[in-house]
């Protein structure tokens, strides 16, 4: 079954002209001097042959004036690029890289690097760097009113463009 | 009319306001994309409203068309996503290659198209019937290269796959065309002989 598969794809890339010259020469002597490669060549071909000779459907008369009717009143959109905001993909990027940035700070402020094995040495002594002026409560609340006002900026940009895509669909 | 010029001329013409030149451009591919849309919808009716839906959805976006492939290959990624839209919004279901029962059902569905048969035993109508059989995967990627004049690469543009797996789809649906064609054909294919 395998190689009567291989045989065929072999065939069909031969048909469709796709084969090395080389691929090409030891299917023509195989074709040549083989009546297995040959029957299946001349039932392939044939196959071929039939499906460059479907037709393409024709949709009605109106089909033409239909659309330039219906496109009489629309206008082509501006290109994708020119109305992609990167003003708008940058405060994204900046929103999750901060949101990551400070968790990853957290994080690293709280771990107890003293418990661990004593075997290799960290050059930084985390333990004495001083975090707690950036975590008072002061600056978290101003990092996560700004964290807040973002999310909600997006968010209502997202709803905007959605209520635009439905203005458009109706 | 301006019926000699290439296809990027006529987007140039219609994106600089001259909004007829689509109708060139429309007449060019109507009959394309009007026999990739019926390869999924099984229905002229449903073929004509998405194959309308797609050339308005093409003029719409033509501005994002940037010339670096072939508009047709451009104009084929938009029939395919509709398409496959239009499916799912039909809540038909859209068979995998893989799924065996896909042949029973393609049948099932076209059993009103075989019974007309009898009376088309032209080669192409023969053909026709045969694709018409196919699932909407098969069908879609044979007229894609047998009458769109599409390239593997082009096709796998349009599919969103690899050359590979083009490859390897295309064999697939012709290996069921031929089964196809022995299986209800049979009869016509021998007195084509």
């Amino acid at each position: 079954m395998s190689e009567q598969l291989t045989m065929e794809e072999r065939l069909w890339e031969y048909i469709d002209g796709m084969s090395t010259p080389e691929e090409k020469t030891v299917i023509d002597q195989l074709i040549e001097a083989n009546a297995e490669w040959r029957a299946k060549y001349g039932e392939l071909l044939e196959a071929h042959q039939l499906m460059f000779s479907s037709e393409l459907e024709e949709p009605s008369m109106r089909f033409t004036k239909n659309i330039m009717e219906e496109i009489a009143v629309l206008q082509i959109a501006p290109a994708a690029k020119s109305y992609i905001n990167k003003k708008i993909i940058w405060g994204i990027a900046i929103f999750f890289i901060t949101i990551i940035a400070g968790f990853l700070i957290y994080g690293i402020g709280q771990v107890k690097w003293s418990s661990g094995s004593d075997g290799t040495k960290i050059p930084v002594d985390f333990s004495k760097i001083d975090l707690s002026p950036m975590f008072n409560n002061t600056y978290i609340n101003i990092f996560m009113m700004l964290n807040v006002v973002l999310g909600l900026f997006l968010f209502d940009r997202y709803l905007a463009s959605k209520r635009r895509e439905r203005h458009k669909e109706a | 009319m301006s019926t000699g010029q290439n296809d990027n001329e006529l987007i140039s013409n219609v994106l600089g306001g001259d909004q007829q030149a689509y109708a060139v451009l429309v007449d060019r591919y109507k009959s394309y994309v009007f026999t990739l849309a019926l390869r999924f919808t099984k229905n002229r009716e449903d073929a004509e409203e998405v194959s309308q839906d797609i050339f308005i959805k093409a003029y719409r976006a033509l501005a994002d068309f940037r010339g670096a492939s072939k508009f047709s290959t451009w104009l084929y990624t938009i029939v395919n996503t509709t398409c496959i839209t239009f499916l799912r919004k039909k809540r038909l279901e859209v068979y995998s290659l893989d799924n065996e029962n896909v042949f029973e059902v393609a049948d099932s569905q076209d059993s009103g198209l075989r019974a007309n048969l009898v009376e088309q035993k032209s080669r192409v109508n023969m053909v026709n019937q045969a694709i018409s059989l196919l699932s909407s995967d098969d069908a879609e990627i044979i007229t894609l290269f047998y009458k769109a004049e599409q390239s593997l690469d082009e096709i796998a543009k349009v599919l969103g796959i690899e050359t590979n797996a083009v490859k390897v789809r295309l064999h697939r649906a012709r290996t069921r065309l031929r089964e196809k064609m022995q299986k209800h054909f049979a009869a016509e294919v021998n007195d084509l002989n």
